[in-house]
This record gives C-alpha cells, structure tokens and sequence, in this order.
C-alpha cells in the first residue's frame, strides 16, 4: 500500500519546476499546415486524448480531472517513390530516440529502417507536441508512430488486395511491399502510393505487435545517421549559414539583478557594419563577423544598478529562510500515512539528518544557440530547444504576431539535459534579425551558458526516521526545500509517512534538470536508508529488502548486486561498496559502487559502477545501454564535485576551468544490467539511471572511510580529514 | 580591418580575409564553411575544436589563424579518403561512442594524434591522452574502446 504512495503523490501534484506549460492544442493550424503539405501519396495522421498530466508529470493519469479534445498527433506519409517520412514534435539531442523511433515505425510498417526518415520538432510541419522532457517519448511517441505505421500497413495491404481483387488475409507486408502468398505477385508501398491523394485519420487503438515478437524495435540498432557525425557533417545550430548572415551578440549585466541604469551605444552604432539595438533592458549588436561584434560590445558603455545578492556559502540557510508558508500551509504538497509521531515514539531508534544539494549547470556542450530570419514578416528560427512549440509562442508574443508567422525548427541538438526548455537564444537572434534586416545567428558564449542559463535548483532535505528492533522502518518524515518534488515518495513500506515539499525563493533561475529532483530525493533517502542500515546492524542490502515489497524494485536492487558481487566479495584496503536504488518515471533503478578513498590525500576515486536498470519492454538495447552508462559518469560528476558557486550576484564557476565536469580520468568501469520486461509497456530511460549514482557513490564512501557525506556535491576539494 | 593570408586545410590552399584576432576555429567555421570542428568553451578546456597542426592536435579557438599560415591544417572533414572513413571514424560507428555526438570531431581528432604515438595504448594511457576532450553525455568508456578498436584494426592493416 505505502509502496505506491509517493508515486501517487507526484500523480496529485505536478512537477513544478517544468516551466509554465503553454496553452495545449492549436490543432486548427496543424491540420491546416497537414492538408497543405500532404502531396501526393499515402497519409496516416493520429487523433489522440491529450491531457496535460499525461505530458507534464510522466504519471498518465488526469490532471485536476481536465480532459482534452482530441487533436492530431503524429503521422507518417508514403510517397510515391516509397519514401517514408514521419512527423513527429520530438526532438533529438542525443538521446537516440531518432533511431528507436525510427524502429517503431519501421516495426510495424514493415518497411526497411533506410526508407524512413523521420522530420522532427519543425513546427510548420508537425503535430503539436509539449516538448521532449519527462522521458515521455517511449512510452508516448513510440506507442503514437507505431499505431500510425500499423494502419498505414493495414491501408497498404487493403489496397493491394483491392487491385489485385482478392482476400487481404491472403497478402503480406514485408520489406516495404505487399505479397501475395498464393501468386507471389508483389506490389512495393511507393507502387501502392502513385497516383493516390489519401489521407487517413487513426482513432482507435488498433493492436500492436506485442514485443515479444519484435523484429526491429528491441534490436541494438545503431545511430540512423551516425556517419554524419563522425564525419562532421551534421549540421547543429551553430553550424548553420545563410546568405548575409551576421553574428549577434548580447550585452550582459555584471550580476544578477542588476538594472541598467544607462547605456552609451554612439561609439559601437559609429563602427562601419554594426547594428546596435537598445530595447528597453536588452542590449545587442550583429555584425558580419564574431570578432566584430566583440569589439562592438566592447565599445558600449553602460552604468548597472546593483543589488546585494545571496551567496553560496550561505544558499542553505537562505533557502530555509525564504520558504513559503508554513509546514500546514500547502495540504496539496503534504504526504501524510499514520502518525510520524506515534511511529517514533513505537522505535528502539530514531534517527535525523539533513542533506543538501548544490546548484549544477546542465553545461551541454554544445550552448544555447539560434538562427533567426525574417522574410515578408514571417519568423524562421532554427535553435536547439527541448520545446520548439513553446519557443514558437514565445516568439511570436515578443514580436506581437501570430504564431502560424512564426516556424522553429530544431537540428538535432548538442544536448540538452533538461537545460533547453526555453528559447533565449531565439528570442535575441530574433531581435538582432529585425534590427539588421538581415539574418542573425547567435550563440552563447560557455561564459553565457554556465552564467544566465537555468540551473538545477539547489536543497535542503531533512529526514527524521524511526527503526523497530526488527530492522523495520516505523517512521518516515521527509521535507524537502527548493530542490523539487519528482522522487520525493518513498518505495519502502512505512506505515507512518509525512512528506513535504517546500518551494523556496531561488537566488538563482533555476528549472528542470535529467531526473529533475529525484536525484537529491534519492541521494537523501538513500543516504538515510544506508545509515539506518548500520544502526540496524544489517546489510544495506539486506536492510532494503526487509523494508522493500516493490517486486520490480527489488529485482533490480537484486540485479545490480549480483552483476557487483555485493555480498560475495570483500573490499579491498581503502576501497568500500554502497548500493542505492529507487523507482522514477516508470523506471526502476539500482547501482552499486565501489569507491577508493586515499585518506592521507583526500582523494576520492570511483572505481566501478554496476546499474541495473528496467523500464518494461526494451526498445533499442544499445541505445539503452549507452543512456545508462552515459547517465552514471554524469550522475557522478554531480555527486562528487559539480556545484555552481557564487557571490553576491556573481558567478563565480563560469568556465569550464572553474565549473569541473567529469572526464576521462574521472570514469569509472560502468557495468550496465538490463532487465528487460517485454511484458510490460516501455518506459522512457533518459533520466532515471542517473539517480541512484550519488547515493551509492556517498554510501560506498562511507564504507570505505566512516565519514558519511550528506551534501552535494560530496568530495569537490577531496575527502577533508 | 581585416588581413590576407593563405591556409593549407585538408590538403587545400585558401585565401582568406579575416580580422587578424580570428581564432583558427572562426576562421574555419565562419569563413570557409568547415563547420565540423565546434566552439564549446573558447578556453581550450573541452577539445571540441581540435585540429591537426602538422599532425599535432591543437585547440584550434585559441590558435590565431594568422599563426597557421606556414603549417598544414587537418580537420575533421580532410580525415575521410576518397569515401573511407579513418579507422578511428569507423570505431566510433562501431561502438556507438557518442549520444548527442557534438564532441565527436574533437574526439576524433584528438584519438588520431593520441593513436600516432600510442599505437597499441592501455586504457590508462587514453584516459591521460584524452583528458582534454569533454564528453558531457558521459561516453568516455565507449570512445575508450572506439579508441582500441581503431588501434587493433590499424595494426592489421600494417600487417
């Protein structure tokens, strides 16, 4: 019973760190755009029940009981020559879903994967789409497209057997044709499709092929255009050119919160070629070349009030202290099961701590950046985002025009991480764009990305906790403040729960990160559960398993530990082993770490991670495993020294040189276990095995050294003595 | 404002006009349309932008181009010949040792130099060459053995 609760919980209560959600359909202008774009050929659209749940919080289930018409979704058209291009709002940024979507389509479509293309986040020619966050894509779009590829093989046979006049149940489609199992005649789909102008809408759920019998998808298919890649060719934002194109650049205030108090662009507007603007707090210039336009914005003189503004050193505190309401002010964020009172008072031993976490950078590698064009006072911005419609609207509310003048398109992207959900980047090039009459592209600095981009929030979590003789857990009293609310339930069986989250004042733009809050939840759960477990006198793991009844859970926890040889074997001098676990967006997640820690230096080295991971019905192995591995290096960056430092409005790890992410040398051996349920629907995989790193990370620690580590990051200068 | 001067890239001579504190990346990114060496930092600490100077791999963002006029400039788009990917290209392929894949042409061009002189290297020894190249996706153990792989296939073909 208690088990579910806290999955519940975040079913009730939104992740409010995704950013404001923007109105949900326009499905007028999608079909609209449908109809236009539609050639000839073969189309298969889908009508789906959209709800704002299903989208924001990664529960499925209502949001505040609101449902939705039904409106387009993803569709898929064969032409005539048997090309397959598919339109879907998601977006790519090294997640991989362009190949296992891909999959999906060719699945049941049954047509080779080379003649599909997919044509991704370009919102004059896709269905309207929230975003690619939450780690929805699998189990939402690849359900979408597989369900469009199955009608349309249905249609394709139909057809067939109408020209050929005979009984459907004797064709067959494979190969991307359709044959006759008693003549052996065959027609190619790019046959089929000549001369036809279809357009074919899908309300029901038709049935899908069931994973077990999966051909394509569940197969390590590599990266549909991996040449691209490593040939150079792939065109990121950054990397596009268009004829004119001037480079823009943004003036920036010395701190957060400083106003503008006034500006001097005469000796920049006198340079030869330069655009300067000067709208209200925004300060830009283009110019035909990068240079120029750093030695234009060098020549702006302006005067900058500013305001005191908290510190990191003392961001904990401030947290605590700009907190909203009180502990009875927000029933809707409050968990409560039993009595947290009565269950301590039942404990042979209670136990309280406080964990905190730091502000991290998302730093993808490549930075925000955007092409913006304007032609007969239409829109053309290509940017890496994670939410191009919601870009497109932001857009056109700056610009006060409509949105159907306004396209985004989104090259598959540098990554993301969560940090790209908004449009910056777009909104400047745009700016820069109408001043010049001329194309802008612009892209932010690493100074400009580890400085004014959103960060993972920051948090203090307390835990009080109650333990009975028997190695059982009889309370649970969890708060959380600022850092979020995604994993904040627990999956153990504690009868007596009080959870709560916190929304503070944030000194810093904070928004969504991989995992969102689930990776300090955890990291404080986990933690705790380890220190319960040596109070108890048990084995961590052993100690999860008497307070665990989560099958799914538990078979990962099982997983993990035995590709690690917890239990079996011991570890080295100067070496320890932890374990962490836990459940997040319909996925289920264990690690185990082995750490060294050299306690005459300080030095704290991760030696080996094993994750096992399960989320349902694997589509790409390969991919899946590439996610996790990926998800485990960077989840230790933000376990041993990632922290966004700053001072009185200033940014003080503003470069790569002073904002330390992990390398080579910081890579552990990552063993990865996959449990794959073809069983069981697929779920998104792209968050969820990062955020038991930390905890294992801290635990292992702790078993090589004493010292337990309660904040995040936990060994940024070393293990202090 | 700008300078004249001649650039030896992937084999060909260009003539490029260019104000005298371009760096070699904006020089090749902005000018010439060789778009596949990335700016990520400016500061030379993630290696995105390596190149080869006369076979050495260099940040090419703080290279003034200027500075390379007498040298030969290899890039990731010089390394494929006549249709065949390098070895270390293909073992990228082969791995799958990227995500989101913005890092690769750095990666590449630092692993070819690395491989040059360590033709049959140990996972320590790519971990120490390699460190100044970031992979934020967190796909080191991947490049790493992209990076062997590329080694044991060069080795056959020398026979």
């Amino acid at each position: 019973m208690s088990s579910s609760i806290g999955r519940q919980l975040e079913a009730v209560e939104p992740e409010r760190y995704e950013f404001a959600e923007k109105p949900l359909y326009d499905f007028g202008f999608a079909r609209r755009e449908f109809l236009k774009s539609m050639g000839g050929g073969i189309a298969v659209f889908l009508l789906v029940r959209k709800t704002a749940a299903f989208q924001e919080s990664g529960a499925g289930r209502g949001f505040r009981g609101e449902e939705l018409p039904r409106e387009m979704g993803a569709w898929l058209q064969i032409a005539e020559n048997g090309a397959v291009t598919v339109y879907t709002g998601k977006v790519e940024m090294g997640q991989n879903i362009r190949t296992s979507l891909t999959q999906a389509v060719a699945e049941e479509l049954n047509s080779p994967l080379a003649s599909i293309s997919l044509v991704m986040g370009d919102t004059s020619l896709v269905p309207f789409d929230m975003g690619t966050f939450g780690s929805r894509t699998t189990p939402t779009m690849n359900l979408e497209l597989r369900r469009v590829a199955s009608v349309a093989r249905e249609t394709l046979v139909d057809m067939a057997a109408k020209t050929w006049g005979v009984d459907p149940g004797w064709l067959v489609a494979s190969d991307g044709a359709v044959r006759d199992r008693k003549s052996g005649r065959v027609l190619e789909y790019g046959r089929l499709a000549q001369g036809q102008s279809l357009a074919k809408a899908v309300i029901e759920s038709d049935p899908l092929t069931p994973a077990t019998e999966w051909r394509v998808a569940g197969k390590p298919v590599p990266k549909v255009d991996g040449r691209d890649f490593v040939t150079g060719k792939h065109k990121y934002t950054p990397d596009l050119e268009l004829p004119g194109l001037l480079h823009g650049k943004v003036l920036r205030p010395p701190s957060f919160g400083a106003e503008l108090a006034s500006v001097d662009i005469r000796q920049a507007r006198a340079m030869p070629e330069i655009t300067v603007i000067h709208d209200g707090d925004f300060v830009g210039v283009a110019a035909p070349s990068a240079e120029a336009a750093d030695r234009a914005l060098g020549a702006i003189h302006a005067q900058w009030k500013e305001t005191p503004q908290p510190s990191s050193r003392q961001i904990f505190e401030y947290l605590k202290s700009h907190a909203e309401g009180s502990d009875d002010g927000r029933e809707s964020s409050a968990h409560t099961a039993g009595s947290v009172n009565q269950g301590l008072a039942a404990a042979a031993n209670r136990l309280a701590a406080t964990y905190t976490v730091a502000y991290i950078a998302h730093a993808p590698l490549e930075p925000r950046a955007a092409v913006a064009e304007w032609k007969d006072g239409k829109l053309t911005v290509h940017t890496g985002t994670q939410r191009p419609f919601a870009v497109r609207d932001d857009l056109a509310q700056a610009f006060h025009i409509s949105a159907d003048q306004v396209r985004v398109l989104v090259p598959d992207t540098g990554s993301a991480y969560g940090g790209k959900h908004t449009g910056e980047a777009a909104l400047e090039a745009a700016r820069l764009a109408r001043a010049a009459g001329a194309p802008v592209k612009r892209v932010w600095t690493r100074e400009e990305e580890l400085t004014w981009a959103y960060f993972r929030p920051a948090g203090v979590i307390e835990i009080k906790s109650g333990l009975r003789a028997d190695g059982t857990i009889s309370a649970w009293e969890f708060h959380n403040y600022n850092s979020g609310e995604s994993g904040i339930g627990t999956p153990y069986n504690i009868a007596n729960q009080r959870i709560q989250f916190h929304p503070c004042d944030s000194p810093l733009r904070q928004g969504s990160y991989r995992g969102l809050a689930a990776t300090a939840n955890q990291f404080a759960r986990e933690s705790h559960m380890d220190e319960l477990a040596r109070v108890a006198k048990l084995d961590p793991l052993e100690f999860r398993r008497r307070n665990l009844t989560d099958a799914r859970l538990r078979v990962v926890f099982d997983a993990a530990a035995e590709k690690f040889g917890w239990g079996q074997v011991k570890p080295a001098p100067g070496h320890g082993f932890g374990i962490g676990g836990g459940v997040e967006k319909g996925g289920y997640v264990a690690t185990c770490a082995e750490v060294s820690v050299d306690r005459a230096s300080g030095a704290v080295r991760v030696v080996r991670l094993v994750t096992a991971f399960e989320c349902g019905a694997v589509v790409n192995p390969d991919g899946l495993r590439n996610q996790i591995a990926g998800a485990n290096v960077m989840g230790l960056g933000g376990a041993l020294f990632e922290a966004i430092e700053f001072e009185n409005g200033k940014i003080l790890t503003n470069r790569f040189s002073r904002y330390r992410v992990p390398r080579f040398s910081d890579a552990p051996a990552v063993e990865v276990v996959i449990v794959d349920r073809k069983d069981l629907p697929s779920a998104g995989a792209g968050e969820t095995p990062i955020m038991a790193v930390a905890p294992a990370i801290g635990n292992a620690v702790f078993d090589a050294s004493g010292v337990r580590l309660r904040s995040l990051p936990m060994a940024p200068g070393g293990l202090k003595a | 404002m700008a300078s004249s001067f001649k650039l030896r890239i992937n084999g060909t001579e260009y003539s490029v006009q260019a104000e005298p504190d371009a760096s070699l990346l904006s020089v090749l990114r902005d000018r010439l349309g060789l778009t596949g060496s990335k700016y990520g930092c400016g500061e030379g600490q993630c290696g995105a932008c390596t190149v080869l100077i006369d076979g050495k791999p260099r940040r090419s963002c703080l290279t003034p181009a200027t500075s390379a006029g007498s040298s030969q400039v290899l890039t990731i788009e010089g390394l494929e010949k006549s249709g065949h990917l390098h070895p270390l290209q293909q073992a990228f392929l082969d791995e799958g040792a990227f995500q989101c894949a913005y890092c690769t042409s750095g990666m590449i061009m630092a692993g070819v130099a690395f491989l040059k002189d360590h033709p049959d290297p140990t996972d320590e020894q790519i971990a120490r060459g390699m460190n100044g190249n970031m992979c934020r996706c967190g796909v080191y153990p991947r490049i790493i053995e992209a990076i062997r792989r590329a080694a044991r296939s060069m080795k056959e073909s020398q026979g």
